[in-house]
C-alpha cells in the first residue's frame, strides 16, 4: 500500500475508574501548578531530547495523569532535566519539577534523608 | 594531696569526657573518608602543606581574619573570645608553671589564683598578674557583644541572627557564665590574699572581707561547674566547631573535597560550622521571599543531627544554588556540594543512559573552535546569532556543536542529585566534545561553562564568550567602536560566584560604552530568580526574586542592562521597560566594519 505518511493511531482505550489515581493525586499536591496544563504540547515541541528520540514529554505527563503508568519510567529517563519545557510552557506549569517527582514516584529511590 | 581541692573535680571530668568524645567522633568520621580521600590523606599527610594549613589555622581558628574583613564587628567580637580564651589559656600554663609550688597539676592553670596566693612580688609576677586581667578584660569584652548581638544583631551590623536550639541555648548560657564566673572568683580571692591585679584587685576590694570569705568556695566551684558543663556539652551542639575546623583547614589544604555522598569529609564540614549566620544575611529566599528556615546553616544543622528527615528534604530542595552563602561562608565550607549531598536520589537506575547521543559523534572541526551555545541558547537565537556574527568579524574558523541539537552539560541532574545519570550524560558529552577535534570550546551560558570548566577533563580549553569577547579584543582580533551607550551588568550566579569571572565583561563594556556601578555586583549579584537550582519556587516567588534584581540594575537608569547569561535575558526581559541584552548581542552591534 501506498504510504501516504498518515498513520492509524491504536486506540488507547481504558477504564479511569479502574485506574490507581493515588500517585496522580500525590503528584498534583507536590506540583500545583500541572492542573493549569492545557495539553498544548508547547514542551514536547521544544524538548531537547525530543531532538533524538521519539520522547514525548506532553505523552509522558498526560498519561501518567491518566493513571497508565507502564513503560513510563523507562521513558523519562531519556529527559536531560535541562529546563527548556519549563520556560516555554505558557501555563506556567513547573515541568522540571514534575518530571523529578514522577520519576519519584515511579520509582521510589533510595534517597539518602 | 597539695594542690588539690574538691571543686576541681567538675572540670577535670569535663576535659577528660571532651577529650575522650572528641576523639571517638573523629576516629569515626576518618573511617568514613571514601577511598579517594583516604589516598590523599596518605600522600600529602607529612607533605609541607601542614605549613600553610597551620597559617590559616591561626589566621581563621583564633584571629578570624575573613570574619574581620567582612564585619570587623562580629569579627572582633569572635577573635577576642577564640584568642582571648586561647591566651589566657597559655599565658596562664606558663605563668602557673612559674609560680606554683609543690605538684604541678594541670588544673593549677586554670585555678591559679586559688592555688597560688602569694601576691605578686618580683617584676614577672607583677607582669604575669597584669597581663591575665587584661586577657580577662579581652574576652570579656567579647562576650559582652555576643549578649548585646544576642539582643540587638543590628548593632554588630547583621540583619538576623541564627536561631538556635535548646541544646544550643544552654550550651551558650554555660559558656557566657564562664568568664565572669572567672573574674568574680579571682577578684573575691584577691580579696583575701591582694594577689590580683588591675581589674580583679580594683573589683575585689569592693567586697567586705567577711563576703569575700563566704563566696570565694562556691563561686570557684561555679566556675569549675560551667568549664564542666561547657566541656561535656560542646562535642553536641555548635560549639564542635572550635577543634573541628583545626582539623577541616588541614584535611582541605591536603587536598580533599566532597564526593556526591555524605563522606567523613562532609561530617567534618558539617561539624565545622559555628551557625554564625552570616549565610543567612544575603540569601535571596531570605531577604526577598521571607523563607526562613532553608539556609545553609539550618541545612547543614539538620544533616548534622541527622534528624527531622522531612526537613532535610523540604529545606535541601527549596534553594536557588546562586553561591551566595557559599560566598559569604567564613570557614569557606563547601554549601553547594553539601546541599547537593542532601538532594541525593542514590543510585537505583544502573543501566547507561543516554545512548541515543552516541551516534551524533564524529563532526570534524579540527583547526576550529566550537562553538556550544547551551539548551536555554536555544530559546534565545539572538545571542547565538551574536556569536556568530563576531566569530566571523574576528576571522575566526567556528563549528556550531549544538546548533540543531540542545544538548544538556549535565548540572540539571546533577543539582537535583540524579548523580548517576548526570555522570553518563557527562560522559556521552565529553565523548562528543574530545571527537570533533576542535581547538577550543566556547559556550554562552554559565551554567555550561561552569559545568565544563569543574567536572569534567575536556582536552581543549574552555571558555566562556565573555572571556572569549575580551581575547579578541585585546589581542586586536576584534575591533569595536566605542560610544555613550551607558550600561549596567548582572553578574551571573554561575559565572561570577561559580566561575569567578568578574572582570572580563566589565573590560568588554567599557571598551564599547560607559559602565555604571551599581550597589550591589560582583560577588554580592543578585541572583535573578530563574537559577536552575531551584524547582520548587512558585512562578510568584521567583518573579519578586527577578524584580529584586532588576530594581538593583536599573536604578543608575543605564540604557542598556547587559548580562551575560541567556536564563537572565530571558528572566529580565519580561520585567521592565529597560532594554535587555547579553554582552554578545552588545558587542555584535558596536563591531567596526573592516573595508
Ligand atoms: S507546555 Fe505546559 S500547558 Fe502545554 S502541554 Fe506542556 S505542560 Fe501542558
Ligand atoms: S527538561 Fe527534559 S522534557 Fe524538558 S525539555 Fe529538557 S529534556 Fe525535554
Ligand atoms: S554555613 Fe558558614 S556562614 Fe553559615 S552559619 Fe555555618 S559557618 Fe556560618
Ligand atoms: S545558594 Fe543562594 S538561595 Fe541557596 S541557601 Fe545559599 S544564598 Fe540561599
Ligand atoms: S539565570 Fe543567571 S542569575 Fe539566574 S540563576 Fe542563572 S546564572 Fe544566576
Amino acid at each position: 500500500m501506498a504510504n501516504f505518511g498518515f498513520t492509524i493511531k491504536k486506540t488507547r482505550s481504558f477504564n479511569l475508574s479502574q485506574a490507581d489515581l493515588r500517585k496522580v493525586n500525590k503528584l498534583l499536591e507536590e506540583v500545583p501548578s500541572y492542573r493549569l496544563c492545557i495539553g498544548c504540547g508547547g514542551c514536547t515541541a521544544t524538548c531537547s531530547a525530543r531532538q533524538f528520540t521519539d520522547f514525548d514529554i506532553r505523552k509522558v505527563h498526560n498519561t501518567f495523569r491518566r493513571g497508565q503508568y507502564d513503560k513510563l519510567a523507562e521513558e523519562l529517563r531519556k529527559c536531560m532535566l535541562c529546563g527548556k519545557c519549563t520556560l516555554v510552557c505558557p501555563r506556567g506549569v513547573n515541568l522540571r519539577s514534575l518530571i523529578i517527582n514522577m520519576r519519584q514516584l515511579l520509582t521510589p529511590s533510595n534517597e539518602t534523608f | 594531696m597539695a594542690n588539690f581541692h574538691p571543686f576541681v573535680v567538675p572540670f577535670v571530668l569535663g576535659t577528660i569526657g571532651l577529650f575522650i568524645i572528641c576523639g571517638y567522633k573523629y576516629v569515626r568520621w576518618i573511617k568514613q573518608f571514601d577511598r579517594k580521600q583516604q589516598k590523599l590523606i596518605k600522600k600529602n599527610m607529612f607533605s609541607t602543606r601542614i605549613f600553610p594549613a597551620i597559617k590559616e589555622m591561626f589566621n581563621e581558628c583564633l584571629l578570624h581574619l575573613r570574619i574581620t574583613k567582612k564585619n570587623w564587628r562580629l569579627g572582633y567580637m569572635h577573635r577576642s573570645i577564640a584568642f582571648g580564651w586561647f591566651l589566657l589559656i597559655v599565658v596562664g600554663a606558663i605563668e602557673s608553671r612559674i609560680g606554683i609550688k609543690g605538684p604541678f597539676h594541670f588544673w593549677c592553670a586554670i585555678f591559679y589564683r586559688f592555688f597560688h596566693h602569694n601576691p605578686p612580688i618580683n617584676g614577672t609576677e607583677v607582669f604575669f598578674t597584669q597581663l591575665m586581667d587584661l586577657l580577662l578584660l579581652y574576652v570579656l569584652s567579647g562576650i559582652f557583644l555576643a549578649f548585646v548581638k544576642k539582643i540587638h544583631s543590628r548593632i554588630l551590623g547583621m540583619k538576623r541572627t541564627t536561631k538556635h536550639t535548646v541544646m544550643d541555648t544552654t550550651v551558650k548560657v554555660a559558656l557566657w557564665s564562664i568568664f565572669p564566673l572567672r573574674l568574680l572568683s579571682e577578684s573575691v580571692t584577691a580579696r583575701l590574699y591582694a594577689n590580683g591585679g588591675f581589674l580583679t584587685q580594683t573589683l575585689g576590694d569592693l567586697f567586705s572581707r567577711p563576703v569575700a570569705q563566704a563566696l570565694e568556695l562556691p563561686l570557684w566551684s561555679l566556675y569549675s561547674l560551667a568549664l564542666c558543663i561547657f566541656f561535656l556539652m560542646l562535642p553536641f551542639t555548635r560549639y564542635m566547631h572550635i577543634f573541628t575546623e583545626v582539623f577541616l583547614i588541614y584535611f582541605r589544604k591536603l587536598g580533599l573535597r566532597d564526593s556526591v555522598k555524605m563522606t567523613g569529609y562532609t561530617k567534618f564540614e558539617l561539624s565545622a560550622c559555628s551557625r554564625c549566620g552570616m549565610c543567612i544575611d544575603r540569601c535571596p529566599l531570605y531577604n526577598t521571599l521571607d523563607i526562613n528556615d532553608v539556609q545553609s546553616v539550618y541545612l547543614l544543622r539538620n544533616l548534622r543531627n541527622l534528624e527531622h528527615h522531612q526537613d532535610i528534604l523540604a529545606a535541601g530542595k527549596n534553594c536557588l544554588m546562586c553561591h551566595q552563602c557559599a560566598e559569604d561562608c567564613p570557614v569557606d565550607i563547601d554549601l553547594m556540594s553539601i546541599r547537593r549531598i542532601s538532594r541525593d536520589k542514590g543510585d537505583t537506575d544502573m543501566a547507561d543512559n543516554y545512548r541515543y547521543l552516541d551516534p551524533v559523534k564524529g563532526f570534524n572541526a579540527i583547526g576550529r573552535v566550537a562553538y556550544f551555545g547551551g539548551c536555554m541558547t536555544q530559546l534565545t537565537p539572538t545571542i547565538s546569532e551574536s556569536m556568530k556574527a563576531i566569530f566571523e568579524a574576528a576571522g575566526v574558523k567556528y563549528w556550531h556543536l549544538d546548533g540543531d541539537r540542545a544538548i544538556c552539560c549535565g548540572r540539571p541532574l546533577m543539582q537535583q542529585g540524579f548523580n548517576k545519570q548526570a555522570a553518563d550524560l557527562r560522559r556521552k558529552v565529553s565523548e562528543l566534545i574530545s571527537s570533533c577535534n576542535a581547538t577550543a570550546l566556547i559556550t554562552s551560558c554559565p551554567i555550561c561553562y561552569n559545568t565544563f570548566k569543574h567536572e569534567y577533563h575536556l582536552p581543549i580549553p574552555v571558555y566562556h564568550h565573555t572571556e572569549y569577547i575580551d581575547m579578541l579584543i585585546h589581542s586586536g582580533k576584534l575591533s569595536v567602536n566605542k560610544s555613550d551607550t551607558t550600561f549596567t551588568y548582572h553578574d551571573p550566579c554561575d559565572l561570577g560566584r561559580g566561575t569567578g569571572i568578574y572582570e572580563q565583561p566589565r573590560e568588554v563594556l567599557k571598551a564599547i560604552g560607559q559602565l555604571k556601578q551599581i550597589s550591589a555586583e560582583k560577588e554580592n549579584s543578585v541572583c535573578c530568580g530563574m537559577n536552575l537550582g531551584n524547582t520548587v519556587l512558585s512562578l510568584d516567588q521567583q518573579t519578586k526574586l527577578r524584580d529584586k534584581s532588576l530594581q538593583i540594575l536599573t536604578e543608575p537608569n543605564p540604557d542598556v542592562v547587559v548580562t551575560a547569561c541567556p536564563m537572565c535575558k530571558k528572566a529580565f526581559k519580561h520585567g521592565t521597560e529597560a532594554n535587555v541584552k547579553d554582552i554578545a548581542e552588545v558587542v555584535a552591534s558596536s563591531v567596526r566594519n573592516v573595508e
